[in-house]
Formats: C-alpha cells, structure tokens, sequence
C-alpha cells in the first residue's frame, strides 16, 4: 500500500520539480511566460479541443487529429516500403553489401534536409511531408527487420530443410513469426521518428496541426502558445510510444 | 542390396590454421528395415556421419547409395529426430507435425492433415496436449512431438540424431521405451540410424551397433550384432546374459579406441577371450554335477 502511493508520488513531484524550474527560468527571461500565465493563455484550446475558430485557431484536440493524420500516411508508407526491403536485405547477406553504404549515408539526414527537395519533387506540402516522414521513419523498421532475420536461429532453417518446406510456407511459417517482435521495435522506434518529422515538415510548410500552429504563435509573438505547442507534442509522442509498446507485448506474449 | 550403402566415405573441415579430417575411408550398410546405432563419444564424428547419411552435407570422397540411388541432398521419404527438438514455439504442438504432414502430403486437405498429425500424436501419448505450445510441454513432451513428427510422414528411413540426448536420465529411460516400441513392431518397419553415447540405448534399440572409433580421423569398428528377441525392455535387458556380452564387446572395443594403445588393445582382447572361456567353464560347470547325479 505505502509502496504504490510512493509509486504515484515520486512522479508528481518531478512534474513538480520541473515546473518549479520552469517558473524560475520564467522570472529570469522576461518573454518566457510562466505556468500560471501560460495556463491562461491556453486554456481555451484545452478546454475546447474539438473547437475551430479558423483555419489556424482550432482546440488542440483537432489540431492534434491533423498532425496524426499525416503521421499515420507516413508512417504506413514508410513500413510498407522498409518491411519488405528489410526481409530481403535480411536473407541475401549480397543485397547488403550492395546497399549498405547507401543506406549509412541515408540514415542521419534530417527531415529538414528531406522536406525541401519533397516540395521540389511533389509541389504540394502534403505529399512532400508524407514524403519527408517515410524517408525519415523507414530505417529503423529496415534495420531491424533485417537484424531479426539474420538472428533466426539455425534449428528453424533446419526445420525449412528437413522437412522440405517450400519457400512460401518457410516465410509465412518461419521467417515472419520468428522476425516479428523485432519488426515490431522497428514499428515503434519509425513512429517516434515519425512523430518528430511531422512537427518539422508542418512548421516548414505552415500546415495546420500542432507543429503548424506552434509556428503560427511563434510569428505571432504568443509564445505561451509555444509552450501549450511543445507539451500537446510531447505528451501525444509519449501516448503514441505506449501504445505501440502495448501492441509490441501482447505480440511478445501471444 | 543393401538399403543404405556408403563406401569410402571421408569428410573434412576447414579450421583456424588447417583441416579437421572428421571421417576417413568410412564403410558401412544397412538393410531395409534394419535399425543401426552407431555409438561413440562426443566428438567422435557420429554427427558428421549422420549429416552425410541424411543429404545435409556432401562427402569429400566416397559414395553414399540409398535405395540404390546415389544420395542427392535430403530424400523425401527421410525422417529425422535431432538432439535438440527444434520445434517451431509459436506453432502448437498439433501444428507442428501438421507442418511436417502438409509438406510429405501436399495432396491431402487441411483437415486430413490436421488428423492424421493427431493420431500420430496420440500414437505418441500426447493426445491431450494437441493444442499445447512447445513453451508449454516438458522436454520429455517435445521430444515426443518431435518423434511424432518424424513418424507422420510415414518415412522409409530414419534418422534420429541423438534424439533422447537432452533429456534428463529418468525421462530418457521411459521414452527409451516409447521408442523401441514405436520403431519395433511391425512388419514394415522403418530403416532407422541413430546415434548415440549410450550403450545401454543402443542394445535396447537396434539390431546391429557400429562402434565409432575416434580419431582424428574416425573410423568405424566392426559392427556387432543384438540378435537379442523384440520387444524389449530396459527391465529385462538388465539380466539377459546376451545384452551383456554384447555391451561388454561395445565397450571394450570403444576404450581400447579411446586408449589407442596397443598394449591396451591386447588388454581389451584378453578380456574378451576370459569373458569367452568363463561363459563356456560355467557351461560346463553346470553339465558337470547333472552328469554326476545322472550316474
């Protein structure tokens, strides 16, 4: 009992801690508002999440929905391509040798460096950030796709070959069940890198959705709206992480 | 003929700073529906053989003939057991010999595969574990999966590659039993060649052992003949005068390999030459005093 009310109060005060931090930094920077003013300042888009005042003045829950939508095209566009590509870089060690550089040098672009040559290929903001969030998002899921195939152990290639199983039921009966819970941390890992690319690409390309309206208030010198911005960011990210995670045991367990 | 036939079979393998000749100049046949153990330490080469009787490895030198065909790569009418299960964990226990079953079977349905793997597993004792995941069954219980794998393709050969290796002593012991009962009875019995450390296993199982004698490089000792009756039992094998002859013969001719001496060697020969004389002295022992009370 003592131990699960200490469990939910270490927490509590860290928040507290950091708020405590943030109120000091506050007084010592004149343009940075504190809690109690950022507070005011939002409460509106908070308490009425699902409102749309105009194009850029919506609750957060709406603005949130935007960003999300255009996280999950991506997203899925980007593991449609890296799952399979990770499967066959997996099995052929030749096909790695040919694209790793390639690969190596690709990874540590930013979304930034990716957005601005997605407008000059698609014109349009939308599919250069759907764009921008596949490239962004895809290695983690290649990566680790490919690493769970090179780690099936060598008992379940035996099986393959002792029983003389074909290649389609080798794959749909020992390769993807065996490489799923690696898949799966690839899923989570693009979706954070996901979620990141988005605010970037929607400040960039002034969209609406959180990173858009952070922006916004930005250029509009309200920056408690930052502040409301950069929280409703971190706290979807973090819900986004979690329920993957969720997803990601209940494979582990099944 | 013989069913398998290998000849002048040697195998080597590349290592740090050289070759390891595994095998050389190996010969050895087996009949149809004879079962073989071939017995010998670890390390001794018994796998490498297996390997090359299955098809998963080439020899360098030599030839192996199954069914008088030479081998090409793994035969569809082969079974095999391994040390170490090697069950699919995210497929249930029924599943897996489904798995074997559809692919020894392609023409069959679903459904008849589902049931012919689950009289092969009731076969095996596990009829109520069906739907059970190998994470689920003890080692004993898989083992039996995996046997019940082997034998629902209804195989025309068998290899079983120290299959009760992993388990513990008392485990190994009943399915020791299982095994010799599910491989012995029958008229058309399954060609079999196992492996294994233990003498005791191989006099209960086979009809012939083939001592392997370590190297490097091994060779194969002159196979001994268990014309002991079937069906046999671990109980009843322990006082048989014949099962102990025999086990002495494995195991002299296997230290005396071992040794490598000489010396040894005409050791382990003077040993069976007592062995001999004493079983013929009680023989006539015994003739003796009813000799004496016919008088």
């Amino acid at each position: 009992m003592a131990k699960r009310v200490i469990n939910m109060l270490l927490p509590l005060c860290g928040i507290g801690l950091a708020l405590l931090v943030w109120w000091g930094a506050s007084m010592a920077v004149p343009d940075l508002p504190s809690p109690a003013r950022t507070w005011e300042e939002s409460k509106i888009y908070i308490l009425e999440p699902m409102a749309k005042r105009g194009e850029m003045d919506q609750g957060m829950a709406r603005l949130a929905y935007y960003s999300l939508i255009r996280v999950g095209r991506g997203f899925l566009l980007g593991i449609v391509i890296a799952t399979p590509l990770g499967f066959l870089l997996g099995v052929s060690p030749l096909l790695t040798r040919m694209f790793d550089p390639i690969m190596q040098v690709l990874r540590p672009i930013s979304p930034l460096a990716w957005l601005p040559l997605g407008l000059v290929v698609f014109q349009k903001s939308e599919p250069a950030a759907m764009f921008a969030i596949a490239i962004c998002s895809m290695w983690p899921t290649l990566i680790n796709t490919a690493v769970g195939v090179r780690a099936i152990p060598q008992d379940y290639w035996n099986v393959a070959k002792v029983l003389r199983l074909s290649k389609f039921t080798t794959f749909t009966r020992i390769i993807v069940p065996a490489t799923l819970p690696y898949m799966f941390t690839g899923y989570r890992l693009s979706l954070g890198i996901a979620w990141l690319v988005i605010v970037a690409s929607e400040m960039l390309t002034g969209t609406p959705g959180v990173g858009g309206f952070l922006w916004q208030e930005y250029n509009s010198l309200v920056y408690a709206h930052i502040l409301l911005a950069i929280l409703t960011i971190g706290i979807v990210g973090f819900a986004l992480d979690r329920l993957m995670g969720m997803a990601e045991a209940k494979l582990r367990a099944a | 003929m013989p069913f398998i036939e290998v000849s002048g079979v040697s195998k080597s393998f590349p290592i740090k700073g050289g070759t390891r000749h595994v095998l050389q100049n190996v010969s050895l046949s087996v009949e149809q529906g004879e079962f073989v153990a071939i017995v010998g330490s670890m390390g001794s080469g018994k796998s490498t053989l297996l390997s090359l009787l299955a098809g998963l490895t080439t020899p360098d030198a030599g030839t192996i003939r199954i069914g008088g065909e030479p081998l090409k790569g793994i035969r569809r009418d082969a079974a095999f057991v391994f040390q170490n299960y090697s069950l699919l964990p995210w497929l249930t226990a029924l599943e897996n010999v489904r798995l074997a079953v559809g692919a020894a079977f392609p023409e069959l349905s679903r459904d008849q595969q589902r049931s012919r793997a689950q009289q092969t597993l009731e076969g095996v004792g596990l009829g109520n574990a069906l739907a059970r995941r190998p994470g689920q069954l003890s080692g004993g219980m898989r083992q039996r999966v995996a046997i019940a794998r082997a034998l629902a393709t209804e195989p025309q050969v068998m290899f079983l590659g120290e299959p009760l290796g992993a388990l513990d002593a008392l485990t190994r012991e009943s399915l020791q039993g299982e095994l010799a009962r599910l491989c012995g009875e029958g008229d058309g019995r399954v060609t079999t060649v196992m492996i294994t450390n233990s003498v005791d296993e191989a006099i209960l199982l086979s009809d012939r052992i083939v001592p392997i004698l370590p190297g490097p490089p091994a060779t194969l000792g002159t196979p001994i003949e268990v014309a002991l009756p079937r069906p046999r039992s671990a109980a009843l094998l322990a006082h048989d005068d014949e099962a102990a002859r025999v086990r002495t013969h494995v195991i002299a001719t296997l230290t005396a390999a071992l040794s490598g001496t000489s010396r040894t060697r005409k050791a382990a020969a003077a040993m069976r030459q007592h062995e001999a004389e004493s079983s013929e002295r009680k023989a006539t022992e015994m003739t003796i005093p009813a000799a004496e009370e016919a008088r």
